[in-house]
């Protein structure tokens, strides 16, 4: 045994450790456009958060005599037609814009795993019943399904995230148990039963870690079709009731005056246009960061 | 010593498209405390299957369709499959180290989460202690410099390593029964030694048993006390390692033993391969499975079903009509 263990020693050398993150992070801000993302994005976050502070004026405060104004030194983006101001208008809508996306996508992702991860898990009967109601709620085009349920619950913030959310979990479960039924016919699952280990603890342990990355892409390329989707919903006028800020119905106000003041819809569009592109970038990021297929350095 | 396991009677089947396959069919063996025995066949003659059914780990299609698996005065079968009692023998009572180690682990979690999650889970463990268990396993397989390797990814170990952490986190919980499926076929053959050579090792100090599964009959000569042939879903040949490599009766074993090289023989001669295939297992006749394959073949053979295994000399069994006593060697 002297022997071999000497050889073992010598061939066990640990190989040069990259750390994961570090690598991560290296593809993650290879591109400039990513990094463009990331910084729109912290500009969303610093406003939604700081909006009370940075907001010049009061974004819900009427006064008419100040209605209709072009851009000027006092109101940047000018103001609509019932005096308020644009640009506060649009800093305290980039909460919507942030509440709307990061609690659909929250809920939805909870939800829409769960459901998924089971059916692919468990099979059988179970997996039927839950891939069908997906499918058929898969049937209508998300953003047909939002505005029905939009339009039976009423508008307001709140229903808004429950319409978008229920429109978006047969995505997310669509994917999630395709991933399932891949990764429970892996060997380690085999010898993590032999090991013991009961079904949640395949699922979570196991079957979840591994269906993450791409988990994690899809949801971030989602986020910017949730705000695009809240924005349309606000557009027609079932999504955020007035006098609620939202750039969908900034743009639905404005769109009025696009001759003669086409800034009050411009400015918000532009807004909509930034996030959804900064979403999709980051997105598109972490897809190149997290699969090793399209890493390309490997 | 006194027996540990004892399959009677076992028969798993596979309910396919095109019929019933019984993989493993009417197989009884037995294993004492603190003994290796050897499993030896070839690809989907139901090894694999057979040692699968007692950790009642068989997945639809498959059913488990008779016979009992006795450990330690209790049937397994009749726990529910993933029942709590079953999941309480998993790991902790009975171990199971697979053929494949390049994918036996999971790649996104590091060594030691996947060495002390079972620690955790069967002997209720903190996770500190666990942490400290599971670099001492390390160690003791071979694994240098096992507390910085510990929090490494399967990816950044080798075939050899990653079978060697399968082997820690198979005898982690001190088991009775350490089930090994084809441990070493995916090694080369100077790491698969080394294995084998540790693998008998612990087994011993931990005083378990072990079971190895293999195709090889090189690999079980050394270290099984006793060795079962199986063939088509069937034991052939049971006896000791000595009755089988010395006084082999069954023309199965017989002809398997001629296709390997030996040492120890005059030079030139011929390796004899075994003629044609194993058969198609859906829907098979009731006479021998090895028949079309045999060169021993009376006119017996084909009027009678399979014969049950028969002693020929104390604990050497064979299924077999044939008189084979004075085959030439």
């Amino acid at each position: 045994m002297a022997e071999v263990n000497t050889a073992i020693q010598e061939f066990s050398e640990a190989p040069p450790r990259v750390s994961e993150w570090k690598r991560f992070w290296r593809v993650f801000l290879q591109r400039k456009i990513v990094i463009f993302g990331l910084v729109v994005l912290g500009l969303l976050v610093f406003t939604a958060a700081f909006a009370d502070l940075i907001a010049p004026y009061d974004p819900y405060l009427n006064k008419l005599e100040d209605s209709l104004q072009g851009p000027s030194s006092s109101h940047w983006l000018g103001t609509d037609i019932q005096g308020r101001d644009t640009l506060s208008r649009l800093i305290y809508g980039s909460r919507t814009v942030l509440q709307v996306g990061f609690i659909t996508v929250s809920v939805a992702a909870i939800i829409g795993f769960a459901l998924g991860l089971i059916a692919g898990f468990v099979g059988g009967i179970t997996a039927a019943v839950i891939m069908r109601i997906m499918d058929a709620l898969m049937g209508f085009p998300m953003l047909i399904l939002a505005m029905m349920l939009a339009a039976i619950l009423g508008g307001g913030i709140q229903n808004v995230i429950i319409a978008l959310t229920v429109a978006t979990i047969p995505g997310y479960a669509r994917v999630m148990n395709g991933l399932a039924l891949t990764i429970k016919q892996n060997d380690y699952v085999l010898a993590e039963r032999s090991m013991g280990a009961g079904n949640w603890r395949i699922m979570l342990n196991h079957i979840l870690p591994n269906a993450l990355p791409p988990m994690i892409v899809l949801v971030t390329l989602q986020l910017g079709g949730l705000v695009m989707a809240e924005a349309a919903l606000s557009f027609i006028g079932i999504g955020i009731e007035p006098p609620g800020a939202a750039w969908g119905a900034m743009v639905n106000d404005g769109y009025r005056y696009l001759r003669s003041f086409p800034i009050l819809s411009i400015a918000p569009g532009v807004a909509i246009m930034l996030v959804v592109f900064a979403f999709n970038m980051v997105g598109d990021g972490l897809r190149d960061a997290l699969d090793p297929r399209l890493r390309g350095i490997l | 010593m006194t027996e540990l396991l004892r399959v009677n009677n076992l028969v798993t089947q596979f309910k396919t498209e095109s019929g019933l396959v019984k993989a493993v069919n009417d197989v009884s063996y037995y294993i004492d405390e603190q003994e290796i025995i050897g499993l030896v066949g070839e690809s989907g003659c139901g090894k694999s299957v057979s040692q699968l059914s007692i950790m009642q780990l068989i997945n639809a299609p498959g059913e488990i369709a008779g016979g009992e698996v006795i450990f330690e005065g209790q049937n397994l079968l009749k726990y529910q499959q993933h029942g709590a009692e079953m999941r309480s023998i998993r790991g902790a009572r009975i171990a199971m180290i697979f053929q494949e180690p390049m994918t036996s682990l999971n790649p996104v979690l590091t060594i030691g989460q996947q060495l002390t999650e079972m620690l955790v889970l069967h002997l209720k463990m903190s996770s500190d202690a666990a942490h400290k268990k599971a670099i001492e396993l390390m160690g003791m397989v071979g694994i240098p410099a096992a507390e910085k390797r510990i929090d490494d990814y399967p990816h950044n170990f080798s075939g050899g390593m990653r079978q060697r952490v399968m082997i820690a986190m198979g005898l982690s919980c001190n088991p009775r029964i350490l089930i090994a499926d084809e441990p070493t076929t995916a090694l080369d053959v100077t790491t698969q030694a080394q294995l084998l050579e540790m693998m008998k090792d612990i087994v011993q100090r931990f005083r378990a048993s072990l079971v190895i599964v293999t195709h090889n009959l090189g690999v079980v000569a050394r270290y099984a006390k006793r060795i079962y042939i199986m063939y088509a879903g069937r034991i052939v040949e049971s006896g000791t390692t000595k009755d089988i490599f010395g006084t082999p009766r069954h023309p199965y074993t017989m002809g398997l033993l001629k296709c390997i090289p030996r040492l120890d023989e005059e030079e030139g001669r011929k390796l004899v391969p075994i003629e044609g295939l194993p058969p198609n297992l859906i829907n098979m006749p009731p006479t021998c499975a090895f028949l079309p394959r045999c060169s021993w073949k009376i006119e017996k053979c084909y009027k009678e079903p399979w014969p049950e295994l028969t002693p020929v000399n104390g604990n050497h069994f064979i299924r077999c009509y044939a008189d084979t006593k004075e085959a030439k060697r």
